[in-house]
């Protein structure tokens, strides 16, 4: 009745569903109280991200000398787990601005929680750099602000200045992004929310949304438009975050190569992530119907092509350091495979250029239990490419008599598994109190992509029997916004 | 002044679409459509406009530009040149490339945030605002056309009742305001 959409397309949405059902399987865990395991998950994430606050507090108290960094390697785990969660938080946006330029409808049911996983990332990452300062109090000395020091301003030519500018820039527009797309869906809770308490807070959180033809024909540009800027933004933040090391003069950092490496890095590292964190949650929530097989093979082929992309820069940067001639950064590349950190290497060119190859096998990426395990592989592998890069590159520098090694400290360790604990501590609230699919727009693509539109085995409309399909020659498909 | 206002419920977004079609074919004007998604095509038979906002978007980001490049020009060359290993920075131009990254960042800032509180002030879609849809399950899976009856004064409410009642819908709602 609706568009038709080429039959061999597996369908989006399995079974047969009415708006009516979308609503409810959507809004059912949020409504119903949560399950004992969503209590106990919370818990340990709790604990270990409090620990994690403790750590940061010890460290704000005594100084960044806790941390295990000496003379020659003066940048290590801050800047490692810093680059591991911001690239992390590049599917999110990517998933939600680039899949939704190139109209790809599987988007809708990953783009919520991709976002808030995402904003999440985010955070974490921007921790890194806070409490690198040492002094948290004075970290708005990072913007050109008129002070009193004399006419001193920060210094636009440093990567690290642009990285401020460029992380805060994405995390408050993925934040808007995400929160834009929130409002209907919240207000769809709003409305079916009995008690009086919930009601209150979605009312609040809904900001009076009442789904009129005009809100919905600006919602639609404002979503393209925050699309269209939000697309460069992501290639964009992690290119300045791979200028923090290609803009030096160290043997190991200093390539042209770095930016699209490190972007195709941030996304691979970021769809493995949401990979992992979808396979749980479409199971505890029962979301089965709208994250299923077809939607984790669209993200394994988009791991296995940024994976590989990753895979011919690791192989890239190998020639060049031997074709430049250049024998300190030979020595680099040398030291990194077969030096004291050597196991670093090779967990990343494992991780990282073999196990995303195997995604080529039908069967095996839609494989949901392989892939999930790929997906923790691909984010220890990614984990290790920034320890690799930062720290074997600096670890032996021009003078042997000061070369070292980075052990990470107690504090260190905390720190980071502290993070990864807060992360699944805003996870966790998320998937408990906000619509975690985007159910709203879930419908726009039901007509066209549900399974049982697609085999015309769902009911005709009464109207439409009675009355045939006059005034359809029309009808647009959903994608086709403007 | 006083006015009827009259609501017609469908529970399918083709069929509210096909019966607006048909409708406004008669003369009649609809006021506005609620529904929990949009309705795609449905805008130009109701007569709404597509929205500028895309335009507004455009100023933000060039405004945003220009206070980058003014603020950078200033910060930068102007009030505290600095002279980092001899390299140029006596002409904004010397060293614009450093400055392409934040230029850029800035214009996207005020782009989105700029056209995000429009579309929020112009919808007057704001926290605490409170929801206006005649019926909670224009939300969920109802759609409901309004029309009032002063902009319908050609037709009575009974002929305007008939009219809807061909059109598919399942429910009818009338309210005076004022």
């Amino acid at each position: 009745m609706s568009h038709k959409e080429a039959a061999i397309r597996e369908p989006l949405i399995l079974g047969h569903k009415t708006y009516h059902e979308i609503t409810e399987d959507v809004c059912k865990p949020i409504e119903d109280k949560a399950p004992r395991m969503w209590y106990i998950l919370f818990a340990i994430a709790l604990i270990i991200g409090l620990y994690g606050v403790g750590c940061i507090f010890y460290l704000l108290g005594t100084g960044i000398g806790v941390w295990g960094l000496n003379k020659t390697v003066g940048w290590a785990w801050d800047i490692t787990n810093f680059v591991w969660w911001v690239g992390i938080g590049h599917a999110g946006t990517l998933i939600s601005a680039v899949l939704l330029l190139f109209r790809q409808k599987w988007r809708m049911a990953i783009n919520r929680s991709a976002e808030a996983m995402t904003i999440f990332a985010v955070f974490m990452a921007g921790l890194f750099p806070l409490i690198h300062m040492g002094r948290l109090w004075v970290g708005y000395w990072t913007l050109p602000l008129p002070n009193h020091f004399g006419s001193l301003w920060v210094n636009f030519n440093s990567p690290l200045l642009w990285d401020v500018f460029a992380i805060s820039t994405y995390l408050s527009v993925s934040l808007v992004f995400w929160y834009i797309g929130l409002i209907p869906d919240f207000a769809t809770i709003r409305d079916r929310m009995k008690k009086p308490i919930p009601k209150r807070m979605y009312t609040i959180l809904s900001f009076g949304w009442s789904g009129r033809a005009k809100h919905w024909n600006r919602f639609e540009l404002v979503s393209l438009v925050l699309a269209g800027v939000a697309t460069p933004l992501v290639f964009s933040v992690h290119s300045i975050v791979s200028f923090d090391f290609a803009t030096s003069v160290i043997p190991g950092w200093h390539t042209t190569i770095f930016p699209p490496y490190f972007v195709a890095g941030a996304v691979f590292s970021g769809f493995a992530m949401v990979q992992t964190l979808l396979l749980v949650m479409r199971k505890a929530m029962k979301l089965e119907a709208y994250i299923h097989t077809k939607h984790v093979e669209y993200m394994n082929i988009v791991i296995m092509v940024t994976g590989s992309i990753v895979g011919v820069a690791y192989l890239t940067e190998l020639f060049v350091s031997w074709y430049s001639g250049v024998e300190y950064e030979a020595y680099a590349f040398i030291n990194r495979a077969t030096g004291p950190y050597w196991w670093a290497y090779w967990s990343m060119m494992t991780c990282n250029v073999i196990s995303p190859q195997l995604m080529w096998f039908r069967p095996l990426r839609r494989s949901l239990l392989f892939t999930f395990v790929i997906s923790i592989v691909v984010n220890i592998g990614m984990w290790f490419e920034r320890y690799v890069i930062i720290v074997t590159s600096i670890h032996r520098d021009y003078l042997p008599s000061s070369w070292s090694m980075h052990f990470p400290s107690h504090i260190d360790l905390g720190v980071y598994i502290g993070t990864i604990g807060l992360f699944f501590v805003f996870f966790l609230l998320f998937a408990r109190f906000f619509p975690v699919l985007a159910l709203n727009e879930l419908k726009t693509i039901l007509k066209s992509s549900g399974e049982s539109y697609k085999n015309d085995t769902a009911p005709v409309h009464p109207y439409f029997a009675k009355n045939g399909h006059a005034g359809h020659d029309h009808h647009e498909d959903n994608n086709h916004n403007h | 002044m006083a006015d009827i206002v009259i609501y017609a419920m469908y529970d399918d977004d083709d069929v509210l679409k096909d019966g607006a079609k048909k409708l406004v074919a008669k003369g009649v004007k609809v006021a506005e459509v609620f529904s929990p998604f949009p309705i795609h095509g449905i805008d130009p038979i109701i007569g709404v406009k597509q929205t500028r906002l895309g335009i507004m978007a455009f100023l933000y980001g060039l405004t945003g530009l220009m206070l980058a490049t003014i603020g950078m020009r200033y910060f930068m060359i102007s009030d505290w040149p600095m002279d980092i290993g001899g390299k140029p920075n006596e002409t904004y131009l010397d060293n614009v490339l450093a400055f392409v990254p934040i230029t850029f960042e800035f214009t996207v800032l005020c782009a989105a945030h700029g056209m995000a509180i429009t579309y929020l002030l112009r919808n007057k879609t704001l926290p605490g605002m409170p929801a206006q849809n005649p019926d909670p399950r224009t939300t969920d899976d109802k759609f409901v056309m309004e029309f009032r009856m002063s902009e319908n004064s050609q037709f009575t409410a009974a002929e305007l009742h008939a009219m809807l009642n061909e059109t598919g819908m399942i429910e009818l709602d009338q309210k005076e305001i004022h």
